[in-house]
């Protein structure tokens, strides 16, 4: 058990050194790349995004195809800030309106972008929003005992409909383009090192907390009944638990981590655009988690850590095979390692004397 | 000279002999001074002579001779004859032409110079042009042509001083179903204040039937986006509500068939013979090339996670990505093209002037063949009778002797057959590109969901129920909204009935 530890504190150690290297200049042989911190940077939002999902699939039972859709809202939220922060110097100028509402032609800012110029409203949204929204659908799926495949495809259902939404320009979005151009954040200039260092700590912190909170969370009684859930949920409805509202509360709460990890994400990335509601991106996320191990909130960083890095690795070196490698990885893991990278390493430490 | 022959033939059938007579008596007239000109142009076309047009249009082209002796014709070749001088014409003489020419165009030969004339009339309606159009209207055989003269009568009646014929025109426009003639109505309304009643009638009757053809049209949409589902949703109403398989491939299966049409396709290209065919031969080919794929996949795969749902679910998902891209590397990423055979193309207008567009019909009648041929295939057959068994009681099935490996594998590969069915079937609508199937895949699970899973006759009225509420939301809600609404109408129905619009009863349900 310590040793785990160990390897957990290691791992954090050297991803909090990778932004003090990258300070380094260019010829010292330490030096890390711009490129490999934003990266890793996108990769930590990931891993906060593959921990909410491990919440409610490997320890609620609860499989979402839509959890891009509330990591792609809390995104949303926080471009909306980023949008209003740009005032004045914008393509067209307009003191108030982004550049894409001077274009349609809005005269003033729509009711919903209100509040949105203070951070800490956006940061509440960016949670609020993907919460009420996992609230509502998780409210009448689990109601009326909706499970399995059915709440899956719902929630993938769900995440195509508010694609196809937020590539409408009525709906005051931005469109196809979604938002960019971002200039700064709480008074920092996006484009320096210095607040790429930032976000990357900010986001290794939130991994760091999502990770020991979920931790916590799934020791008390309520994650054992949680589990309890997963396994025979019948047989715990009949000892008088409430399980729909054991449920919703972990589903409500992994959409508002979910939204946590895209308002981390998009500052760093620059863009937010309707693509990440697309349903391929939450059933990628559902392979991080399933091939790292799920039900093991390390089994979920891990994977999506290794699967990015095959992503990155594969799309730069032969991209057209990506997708054939990735669709194979969804056949390999539940036919050969059903319990993923995890299970495997765990295995060979039993077999070990 | 045949040709001349008939058709003058033709013309003195219809024009009483003395006005034939009148026609040669004018023409000198149209090398006289440009007031004569001009009259003689405006007899002519008052005439109603076809005879009159080639000479009009050389007169208006600057072709029309004077020859030597004294007759008029029109230039040949690139030169005038030897002796011959260009009759010249003023404005005026150009202004008359326009219009005279206009007139005789509703009595030539040419069905679209007909169409024309009449159009032309119909832009600048005067009362002159009543005894014209109901001259060509007489003689007149084709319903479109016909259509467009009634209505550019109705306007030139309208535009009449005779309280009478206005009368006339308004309710013959009235009559009609097109928005011209509702237009045409409505601009006569501030000239007409004493016939306000009347043509307030006439113009709610219009909107009245334009109304009903919109409601059928909206209806014929309906079932046409209904048959798509319903023959995306069917293999799916197979493997999924019969075997409780979840196939997330599906889609991709359907986007295999299409492709085998466009392969097909190609094959029959290289023989004249088979050309015409491609088609009806594209449907037992996608039909067998999805089931062999599909067969493999339950042999391969998905039989190593019965009971297990959700691995299913991935592991699916993982197979059409596969596949996509395998198609996308192998055919490229742009869409292929497919032609129609020819009695599949054009619209067939149905009375009262309903539009249909004959492929979409085809594919309806499609889908409800597919539909009735799955149903005999499970009531019917042996096979079906194994499937059924197998459903029903798993053990006491391979009990009685029937191989459940080969029932299932058998059962999986006919739902992906049906869904090669509805790729041959979209190609002829769809873009035939390698993520055809991602857009139908979670409409036709709404469809499975909504209808009952393990029901075909849910699969039938969900899918119809789901193309025409979308269709109808359309007009109002726009395409993606509709879309929205319908899925947040599935979430609440089900909230009602978990278990679709035809739930299965006892105990077959608790499994």
């Amino acid at each position: 058990m310590n040793t785990r530890r160990l390897i957990l504190l290691g791992f954090v150690a050297v991803l909090a050194l990778l932004p003090l290297l990258n300070l380094l200049p260019e010829e010292h042989p330490l030096h890390v790349s711009d490129f490999l911190v934003s990266i890793i940077g996108k990769w930590i939002c990931y891993a906060i995004l593959a921990l909410a999902l491990d919440l409610a699939w490997g320890y609620a039972g609860i499989l979402s195809l839509g959890h891009g859709a509330f990591f792609a809202l809390g995104g949303y939220a926080i471009g909306m800030h980023l949008m209003r922060l740009i005032g004045p110097r914008g393509v067209y100028g307009h003191p108030v309106l982004p550049d894409f509402m001077v274009f349609l032609g809005y005269t003033e800012l729509p009711w919903y972008w209100l509040g949105f110029d203070w951070f800490i409203f956006a940061f509440a949204m960016a949670l609020i929003v993907p919460g009420l929204l996992a609230g509502i659908v998780g409210y009448l799926a689990f109601r009326s005992r909706i499970t399995g495949v059915y709440l899956s495809i719902i929630t993938q259902a769900l995440t195509y409909a508010l694609m196809l939404a937020f590539f409408r320009n009525d709906m005051g979005f931005g469109g196809n383009n979604g938002f960019t151009d971002f200039k700064e954040l709480l008074g920092m200039p996006l484009n320096s090192g210095h607040t790429r260092a930032i976000l990357f700590y900010a986001s290794l912190a939130s991994l760091v907390a999502v990770f020991l909170a979920c931790g916590a969370l799934t020791r008390t009684k309520y994650g054992r009944v949680l589990t309890a859930i997963r396994d025979a949920e019948s047989r715990v409805r009949f000892l008088g638990y409430d399980t729909t509202r054991h449920k919703l509360f972990v589903f409500v709460l992994s959409a508002m981590i979910a939204g946590l990890a895209g308002a981390l994400y998009v500052p760093q990335v620059g863009i937010i655009n309707p693509g990440e509601f697309s349903p391929g991106n939450s059933i990628e996320a559902v392979v991080w988690v399933a091939f790292g191990g799920r039900g093991t909130l390390v089994g979920a960083v891990l994977g999506a850590f290794s699967v990015n890095a095959l992503k990155t690795w594969l799309t730069s070196v032969a991209p057209d095979l990506w997708l054939i490698v990735l669709g194979c990885l969804f056949i390999a893991v539940p036919l050969l390692l059903p319990k993923g990278l995890i299970g495997l390493i765990r295995r060979r430490g039993e077999t070990k004397p | 000279m045949l040709r001349v022959a008939i058709l003058l033939a033709g013309v003195t059938l219809f024009l009483s002999p003395a006005r034939a007579q009148d026609f040669d008596a004018l023409l000198p007239g149209l090398a006289g001074g440009f007031a004569q000109q001009a009259e003689t142009v405006e007899r002519l076309g008052a005439l109603g002579d076809p005879r009159a047009i080639p000479l009009l249009q050389a007169l208006a082209d600057a072709r029309l001779l004077r020859l030597a002796d004294g007759r008029i014709a029109p230039q040949e070749g690139a030169t005038p004859a030897e002796g011959a001088t260009v009759i010249r014409i003023n404005n005026r003489v150009r202004v008359a032409l326009r219009g005279a020419l206009g007139r005789l165009q509703l009595v030539s030969p040419d069905p679209a110079e007909r169409l024309r004339a009449a159009d032309a009339i119909l832009r600048n309606r005067s009362a002159e042009d009543i005894p014209l159009l109901e001259a060509a209207l007489t003689r007149e055989s084709r319903a479109d042509i016909r259509a467009r003269m009634e209505l550019a009568l109705g306007g030139a009646r309208l535009a009449s001083p005779d309280a009478a014929a206005k009368r006339a025109g308004i309710a013959a426009l009235g009559a009609s179903a097109s928005p011209e003639a509702r237009n045409l109505l409505l601009a006569a309304r501030a000239a007409n204040a004493e016939l306000l009643p009347e043509i307030e009638a006439a113009v709610a009757a219009i909107d009245r039937r334009l109304q009903m053809r919109r409601a059928a049209e909206t209806f014929f949409q309906g079932l046409s986006l209904g048959s798509v589902l319903l023959l995306a949703a069917l293999g799916l109403a197979v493997t999924f509500g019969v075997m409780g398989v979840i196939n997330m491939a599906h889609g991709e299966f359907v986007m295999i068939g299409a492709y085998v049409t466009v392969v097909v396709q190609e094959v029959c290209r290289d023989i004249p013979a088979l050309q015409p065919y491609s088609l009806p031969l594209a449907i037992p080919a996608a039909f067998l090339v999805t089931a062999a794929i599909g067969a493999a996949m339950e042999r391969g795969l998905i039989r190593h996670l019965y009971g297990r749902p959700l691995e299913t679910l991935l592991l699916t998902f993982g197979v059409g990505m596969v596949l996509q891209q395998i198609v996308r590397l192998v055919f490229g990423a742009q869409n292929r093209e497919v032609i129609s055979p020819d009695w599949m193309m054009g619209t067939l207008i149905l009375p009262g002037g309903i539009a249909i567009t004959q492929n979409r019909a085809w594919i309806i009648l499609f889908s409800i063949a597919v539909l009735l041929a799955t149903l005999a295939a499970i009531r019917l057959t042996r096979f079906g009778l194994e499937m059924r068994a197998v459903v029903q009681n798993r053990r006491i099935a391979a009990t009685m002797g029937i191989r459940t490996g080969r029932v299932d594998a058998m059962t999986f590969a006919f739902g992906s057959g049906i869904a090669g069915l509805a790729g041959v079937a979209l190609s002829q609508i769809d873009n035939v590109s390698p993520n055809l199937g991602t857009g139908y895949i979670i409409d036709s699970f709404m469809v499975v969901v909504f209808g009952g899973v393990g029901s075909l006759a849910g699969t039938l009225i969900g899918a119809f129920t789901l193309g025409l509420v979308s269709k109808v939301l359309e007009p109002y809600a726009g395409v993606v909204l509709a879309k929205v609404f319908l899925l947040v109408g599935i979430m609440l129905f089900i909230q009602r009935r978990p278990k679709g619009l035809f739930a299965l009863k006892g105990r077959a349900a608790d499994q």
